[in-house]
C-alpha cells in the first residue's frame, strides 16, 4: 500500500449509540416485523393476481373436470361422487400450492431487496416468517373456492357448516406445515425453477397415488399398500369424515401429528439454513 | 493533525471466495462527516468491502469498526446505524414507491402513521411524489436509484454506504444524484461510496482510497493523489507503432525526464509525469536524434485517470460488465 499522504493520527472512534426505537429483535418486534413482511406478501399478491391462478382457477377446473370424468364411472353419478372428490381436490390443491412458498422465497432471496432486509436492524427470521404467514391466505382462498364450487355442483355436506370450517382449518394447517418443507428447499436451492421441479416430482405421485379420486380397493396390492400409508390419504379421509359425517376421526389426529412432525423437523432445518444465508 | 472521530475503521479486512482473495487486507479510516470514496475497476473488491462493513458478509480476516462497533461482534447495532444503497436497486419491483418505503419504515419500528408521513416526506425530498403510487416497473433507472437512496435514509442513519450510486445512469441523472449526495453530507451524515468513475470520486469525495485486486493501492485527497503523479503530464503518440520505437521512446523519457513513462502499446502512446516543463525541449531533441517521430503531443493536467494508471499500471476498464456479474454472483454466497 502506498500511502501518499500521512493519514491523520486519529484513533478515537467513539461508540455511537443507535437512536432508540429503530428496529429491534425482541419477541414483540419479531412478531410485528413478521406481520409487516406478511403484509408485503399480500400486497405483492394483490399487484400480481396471476400468482393466485393455482389457488383460484386450478381448483375450479380440477373439480369440474374430474367430477364429470370420474363421477359416473366411480360412484354411479356425479352427485354421489362429490363427497368423495371434493376433499380429494381440496387437499391436492392446498398441498400443491404450498410449493409456491419455496419458489417465491427463492425468487425473493435472489433479488436486491433481500440485501436491504439483511442490512436492516430487524429479526433475521422475519422475512421467512412473513412469507409463511402470507401463504396461509393462499390456502384459505383455495379451500374456500373448492368448497364453493363443490356446493354449487351439488355437494351437501352432511357434517354441517362447523365441520366444513373445521375441515378447512385442518387443510390450511397441514398445508402450512408442508410449506416448511418447500421453504427449506427454497432456501437451499439455487434457482426457483429447481424448487418447483423437485416439488412436482414428489407431489404428483404423492397426491395421485392416494385415495383422492378412486376407492383404493380396486388397486393392486402393492399400490393399495402405498395409498394406505400415504399421509395424503389420511388427510383426505380426515376431511371426508368431517365434511360428510361430521366425525372427528383418528385420521384427523394422525394428520395433525404428521403436520407437527413435519414442522418439528423442517422448521429448525429451514431456519438454520436461512440464517446461514441471511 | 487533528483528532476527528472515525466513522469507519477497518484494518486488514480479508474476504476469500474459494481460492479468490476478493478483498486482500484492506485498511480504511473514514472520518465522521466526510465523503469517502473507494475507487477501483470492476472486480477490485469494492462491493465486497462495503458488504463486510455493512454486515452483509462476514470478514474472513481483519477487523472493522463502524461508529465504534465491531461489525462481527455487534452486527445488529451496526445495522441500526447505517443505511445501505446497493449497486442494484434494493427495492421491491412489484410494489409502489410509497409501499416500499412504508414497509421498510414499519420494519424499522415506525407506527403506521409515522411510516406514511416519512414515506411522503422522503418522496417529496427526492422528487418522486408524482410517481408515488406507480409500480416500480415503470420507474426509470434514476428514479429507482433515488427511491433506493430514500429507503436508506428512513432511520436517518449517521453513516450511509453507497455502492456505485451512479453506475448506469445518464449524465444528467448522475449530476442530480451527485447533488443529492452533497445535500446528505451537508446534513452531517458520513458517506462511504464506491465508484469506478474517477470524476465522481473527484467531484464528491474528501478522501479517496484507490483499490485494485482487493488491496488499497493509494490513499489521500484527490489533490494529493493527483500531485503524486506530477503537476501535469506529457502525452506522446508515436507515428511509428512498432515495439522498438516505443521502447526507445520510453527509455529516452526515463533518461531525460527522470521518471518512467506509462506505455500503452495499443495506441503507441506514452504518458509521463511532467515535473519540469523545461526538460521537454531536451526530450524532443533527443527524440529527433534517435529518429523517433511523433504523431501527436499534448500536455494534460493530471486527472485521477493518470493516478489510476500510474498506481495500478493498468487502465481502468469501465465496461467490463462480466466482471461485475461474477463479483455479484460471488457476493451472493453465504456470509
Amino acid at each position: 500500500m502506498t500511502t501518499l499522504a500521512p493519514t491523520p493520527t486519529t484513533t478515537s472512534s467513539p461508540r455511537v449509540t443507535p437512536r432508540p426505537g429503530i428496529g429491534g429483535t425482541g419477541p414483540a418486534a419479531t412478531v410485528r416485523q413478521s406481520f409487516t413482511m406478511a403484509y408485503r406478501g399480500l400486497v405483492k399478491i394483490r399487484r400480481t393476481p396471476e400468482q393466485l391462478f393455482d389457488v383460484t382457477l386450478m381448483p375450479i377446473v380440477f373439480t369440474v373436470m374430474f367430477t364429470y370424468i370420474f363421477g359416473g364411472a366411480i360412484s354411479g353419478d356425479v352427485g354421489s361422487y362429490l363427497p368423495v372428490i371434493i376433499p380429494g381436490i381440496l387437499v391436492q390443491t392446498a398441498i400443491t400450492s404450498s410449493v409456491v412458498t419455496g419458489v417465491q422465497l427463492r425468487e425473493d432471496m435472489d433479488k436486491g431487496v433481500f440485501d436491504r432486509f439483511r442490512s436492516l436492524p430487524i429479526a433475521r427470521i422475519a422475512p421467512l416468517a412473513g412469507a409463511l404467514l402470507a401463504d396461509t391466505v393462499r390456502y384459505a382462498i383455495a379451500t374456500t373456492i373448492t368448497f364453493v364450487v363443490g356446493i354449487v355442483m351439488g355437494l351437501r355436506p352432511a357434517g354441517g357448516l362447523g365441520a366444513v370450517l373445521l375441515a378447512a382449518l385442518l387443510v390450511i394447517v397441514v398445508a402450512w406445515a408442508i410449506s416448511w418443507v418447500f421453504a427449506y428447499f427454497g432456501v437451499i436451492a439455487r434457482t426457483a425453477s429447481s424448487v418447483s421441479g423437485i416439488a412436482n416430482l414428489v407431489l404428483f405421485p404423492l397426491t395421485f397415488l392416494s385415495n383422492a379420486f378412486v376407492p383404493t380397493d380396486t388397486l393392486p396390492a402393492w399400490l393399495r399398500w402405498f395409498t394406505e400409508v400415504n399421509p395424503v390419504s389420511h388427510l383426505i379421509t380426515a376431511v371426508r369424515d368431517l365434511v360428510n359425517h361430521g366425525v372427528v376421526g383418528g385420521d384427523l389426529w394422525l394428520s395433525l401429528l404428521g403436520a407437527a412432525v413435519v414442522v418439528a423437523v423442517f422448521a429448525p432445518l429451514t431456519v438454520r439454513a436461512y440464517m446461514r444465508k441471511a | 493533525m487533528t483528532t476527528t472521530p472515525l466513522a469507519v475503521e477497518a484494518t486488514g479486512l480479508v474476504k476469500t471466495f474459494g481460492s479468490n482473495r476478493a478483498v486482500d487486507g484492506v485498511d480504511l479510516r473514514v472520518e465522521a462527516g466526510t465523503v469517502y470514496g473507494v475507487l477501483g475497476p470492476n472486480g477490485a473488491g469494492k462491493t465486497t468491502t462495503i458488504s463486510m462493513l455493512a454486515t452483509l458478509l462476514r470478514p474472513d480476516g481483519g477487523e472493522a469498526r463502524v461508529l465504534g462497533h465491531d461489525v462481527r461482534r455487534e452486527p445488529q447495532t451496526v445495522r441500526s446505524l447505517i443505511g445501505v444503497t446497493g449497486q442494484y436497486a434494493s427495492v421491491d419491483e412489484t410494489l409502489s414507491a410509497t409501499e416500499n418505503l412504508v414497509i421498510f419504515a414499519r420494519l424499522l419500528g415506525l407506527s403506521r402513521g409515522d411510516a406514511k408521513r416519512k414515506a411522503v416526506e422522503l418522496l417529496e425530498r427526492f422528487g418522486l411524489s408524482e410517481a408515488a403510487s406507480r409500480p416500480l416497473k415503470k420507474f426509470s433507472g434514476g428514479m429507482r436509484r433515488r427511491l433506493d437512496l430514500a429507503a436508506s435514509l428512513i432511520a436517518q442513519p449517521p453513516l450511509i454506504f453507497l455502492d456505485e450510486p451512479t453506475t448506469g445512469l445518464d449524465p444528467r441523472t448522475r449530476a442530480q444524484m451527485w447533488d443529492t449526495i452533497r445535500e446528505l453530507v451537508a446534513t452531517g451524515s458520513t458517506v462511504l461510496l464506491t465508484t469506478q468513475y474517477l470524476d465522481e470520486a473527484d467531484q464528491l469525495a474528501d478522501r479517496i482510497a484507490v483499490i485494485d485486486h482487493g488491496r488499497v493501492v493509494a490513499e489521500g485527497t484527490a489533490d494529493e493523489l493527483k500531485s503524486s503523479v506530477g503537476t501535469a503530464s506529457l502525452q506522446l503518440r508515436l507515428a511509428d507503432a512498432d515495439a522498438d520505437a516505443l521502447a526507445t521512446a520510453a527509455s529516452l523519457v526515463e533518461r531525460v525526464l527522470g521518471t518512467p513513462a506509462v506505455v500503452s502499446p495499443e495506441g503507441a502512446r506514452l504518458t509521463a509525469p511532467m515535473t519540469a516543463p523545461d526538460r521537454v525541449t531536451d526530450l524532443l531533441v533527443s527524440f529527433r536524434e534517435a529518429g523517433v517521430s511523433l504523431a501527436e503531443m499534448s500536455v494534460q493536467k493530471p486527472t485521477l485517470d493518470e493516478v489510476f494508471l500510474t498506481i495500478t499500471g493498468s487502465p481502468t476498464s469501465a465496461d467490463a460488465d462480466t466482471d461485475t456479474e461474477s463479483e455479484r454472483a460471488l457476493e451472493g454466497s453465504p456470509a
